[in-house]
């Protein structure tokens, strides 16, 4: 019979959480912001004392995000997380223009149009970047002008898109750009201006904050016009209804701060782990491109994703593969799917190293891929289910 | 050791692995995904949203993991196409057979070796035992609940790892009020059907709908291709039915009755139920899970899944196996045929169209 793999990672009684990606673990600075925050009363809308004290925490979280995203305070709308803050952009802004959506979008952003919007897809090349020809001969073609959504660091890949040409094609051609950097905020320096977008996106719990607060920042003169998703009571400038959840926003205002004041280069362990997991048979994905630190995106020819995840899992190894759909299943990569990797689509695991990760943590990992990967490979059929 | 406990969400698979981590075993929970649950799924099916949710909440209560796998392209591949496809070619199908020797015996067995488990359990009413020779299948103590029939596809190799722990429960009853005993959410749950993955309306829909070719009123025909009646779709008619035929049922004074489908035609051929019985037939995709005997075997065959066996003689051939029935039966093209010797399967295929039924 097979080994026994019950016991867990040999010396690690603790799970190893490599899956920063999906979420990553609260920052002290984060929780003792949430903390403060949940002690007030007030809501910010109120006029009296205690919805005063509740705004001026609420402003304050918007000075620094702008700030630190590079925009007006005003420019700098809060919302429920990331997928909100793309949805909201694609309907306030993208009316009356036709969409030209990366392949590699997050599904918020794919699936993220108006009902009936005119959408084409931005192919990548093999290595996951826009193809900037394509780009260029879509934005060239008649029709409405563009609104152009690329992610600024892919999720499953890390993989970074040249957005500073993107950026200046955009511009060329009067088309409006939206970058998702749900992925990149707090973990590199993202600036509005700097990358030429115009508007944002970022979520809370992403860089370490809690769930349930994301932004989305735009470019100029503030407050721009923003048609809102719902008009509630009015807040946020008429461009974002309902009570702002305080805690969640100082939290993701707080660990925006402490990821880019205490900036760690994880990409030494990230290469470690990949050199390990190259020696076990994986093949790296979009490995030559220039990509976010903390991500390997490692598949293992034949051996379907699942059975890894399961694998890993049992034996206290948390990692993912592709994006986790609501009822848990492993669902098919469409982004290495659209890098041309066929079969290998279904068969990657995403390492995504958070910001407290331990050198500990990498070897362990290292241990429980090699003994995952030396495991059996059978039948492939559920490897193919997409 | 590590075992693989395939959940449906319902009540048996829930106890088979509250019962396995009771013993001791490491246990790992799986439920297939077969279908999208958003889609309307009919109630009481396995593996809908709810199921899923339901085998989720045992695994959290009894502490140990659970995984959802997506098969749902496998499934609709693997069984519903070929479900419809079959009555396209005049056979009437078990899905349940292609869903367990494919998504559920082949591809989660597959990952149950995968993740480092030593077997891989179902809440399959039937019984593994031990034999000189190796793992032997045989019907389960609740005669009730036999599902046997439906498993004769299972390789030797496959029934090696596998193991089905409700196959010594007396009855229903015992597994239920295990369920309670373990506290289980799921004790009271209503049985799942057959066909899981006809939602509110009928198979007769689902195939209509992948093969409209075959769907709408078409003509009953004697052996001879003379019309004597008319019908509402052949998806109704399958070999050995006496229902439906109106005033074709009794033509000059004897009973008819379906002798063969012809969905391309939308015929449905008839003939006198004194003549329709065969005594040999032919059957494909053999499976043994004895080594098979050259000279042949006399034992009791089942050709439904609820029918009294028959004594027959099966000889093994180059392509199947030919069953020499000792009373001559009326077998229905597509349906299993299943040797038994005693409680014990001996092996099993599908039964082929006869000459007869292909022709007219």
């Amino acid at each position: 019979m097979n080994e026994k793999t019950g016991d867990g990672v040999k010396g690690f009684s603790k799970p190893i959480y490599l899956d920063a990606n999906a979420t990553e673990p609260l920052r002290p600075a984060a929780r003792a912001a949430m903390l403060e925050a949940a002690e007030l009363t007030g809501n910010p809308s109120s006029v009296h004392h205690a919805g005063r004290h509740a705004r001026a925490v609420l402003e304050a979280a918007r000075n620094t995000v702008a700030a630190r995203l590079g925009v007006a305070p005003l420019n700098c709308v809060f919302t429920s997380g990331g997928t909100e803050a793309n949805v909201l952009a694609m309907h306030g802004l993208g009316q009356g223009r036709r969409f030209l959506v990366g392949r590699t979008e997050h599904d918020a952003v794919r699936k993220g149009a108006p009902d009936g919007a005119d959408v084409a897809w931005l192919e990548v090349d093999s290595h996951g970047q826009v193809r900037l020809d394509l780009l260029e001969a879509a934005l060239h073609a008649p029709g409405a002008p563009a609104f152009v959504c690329l992610m600024l660091a892919n999720n499953e890949t890390g993989v970074l898109h040249p957005m500073a040409e993107v950026a200046r094609l955009c511009r060329q051609h009067g088309a409006h750009l939206h970058v998702d950097a749900v992925q990149a905020a707090g973990r590199m320096d993202v600036n509005v201006e700097d990358l030429g977008a115009d508007s944002l996106a970022c979520s809370g719990h992403k860089m370490g904050g809690p769930k349930g607060a994301g932004a989305l920042v735009l470019r100029g003169p503030a407050p721009r016009p923003l048609a809102p998703l719902f008009e509630g009571g009015g807040q946020e400038q008429g461009r974002r209804g309902g009570t702002q959840p305080l805690p969640a926003i100082a939290g993701l205002a707080a660990a925006l701060c402490d990821g880019l004041d205490n900036p760690r280069d994880l990409a030494p362990l990230r290469n470690r782990l990949e050199q390990a997991a190259r020696a076990a048979g994986a093949v790296v994905c979009g490995a030559v491109a220039p990509r976010l630190g903390n991500t390997a995106s490692l598949a293992l020819p034949g051996r379907r994703a699942q059975g890894q995840l399961m694998r890993l899992d049992l034996d206290g190894v948390c990692v993912s593969a592709g994006s986790a759909c609501s009822s848990g299943k492993v669902a098919f990569s469409h982004v290495l799917d659209a890098m041309g990797l066929g079969e290998l689509a279904g068969q990657a695991i995403r390492v995504s190293l958070p910001w407290d990760v331990s050198e500990a943590d990498v070897a362990g990992f290292v241990q429980g891929y090699a003994r995952m990967a030396a495991g059996t490979g059978a039948g492939a059929g559920l490897a193919l289910a997409r | 050791m590590r075992i693989l406990v395939a959940m449906s969400g319902g009540v048996d698979s829930s106890v088979v692995a509250a019962r396995l981590l009771e013993e001791g075993h490491e246990v790992v929970g799986a439920t297939l995904q077969l279908y999208d649950s958003r889609g309307a799924a009919k109630k009481g099916a396995c593996c809908a949203g709810q199921d899923i949710r339901d085998a989720r909440a045992v695994a959290d209560r009894l502490g140990f993991p659970h995984y959802v796998i997506d098969a749902e392209r496998r499934f609709q591949d693997s069984v519903i196409e070929r479900f419809a496809d079959a009555y396209a070619a005049g056979e009437t199908p078990v899905p349940c057979v292609a869903c367990n020797q494919g998504v559920k015996f082949t591809d989660l067995l597959g990952l149950a070796k995968e993740i480092g488990a030593d077997a891989m359990a179902t809440g399959h009413y039937v019984r593994r035992m031990e034999g000189p020779q190796g793992a032997e299948l045989h019907r389960p103590v609740d005669e009730a609940r036999d599902q046997s029939w439906f498993l004769f596809a299972t390789t030797r190799e496959q029934l090696d790892f596998l193991r089905f722990p409700l196959g010594d429960m007396p009855d229903k009853a015992a597994v239920r009020q295990e369920a309670e005993r373990f506290g289980l959410v799921v004790a009271g749950k209503p049985d799942s059907q057959d066909l899981c993955f006809v939602s509110d309306g009928s198979y007769v829909d689902l195939v209509e709908r992948m093969h409209p070719e075959m769907a709408g009123p078409g003509e009953i025909v004697d052996q001879s291709g003379h019309v004597v009646g008319a019908h509402e779709g052949v998806m109704r008619f399958t070999v050995g039915q006496s229902k439906r035929l109106g005033n074709a049922a009794r033509l000059q004074g004897e009973r008819q009755m379906v002798v063969g489908v012809e969905p391309g035609r939308k015929r449905v051929i008839i003939g006198p139920r004194a003549h329709a019985f065969v005594s040999t037939l032919s059957v494909r995709d053999v499976n043994w899970l004895v080594d098979a005997p050259p000279e042949g075997i006399v034992c009791k065959v089942q050709m439904r899944a609820r029918e009294e066996p028959r004594t027959a003689r099966v000889v093994p051939t180059p392509d199947g196996a030919t069953v020499l029935l000792e009373e001559p039966a009326m077998p229905a093209p597509g349906q299993a045929c299943v040797f038994y010797q005693g409680s014990r399967i001996l092996g099993g295929g599908f039964i082929r169209r006869t000459e007869q039924q292909a022709a007219v």
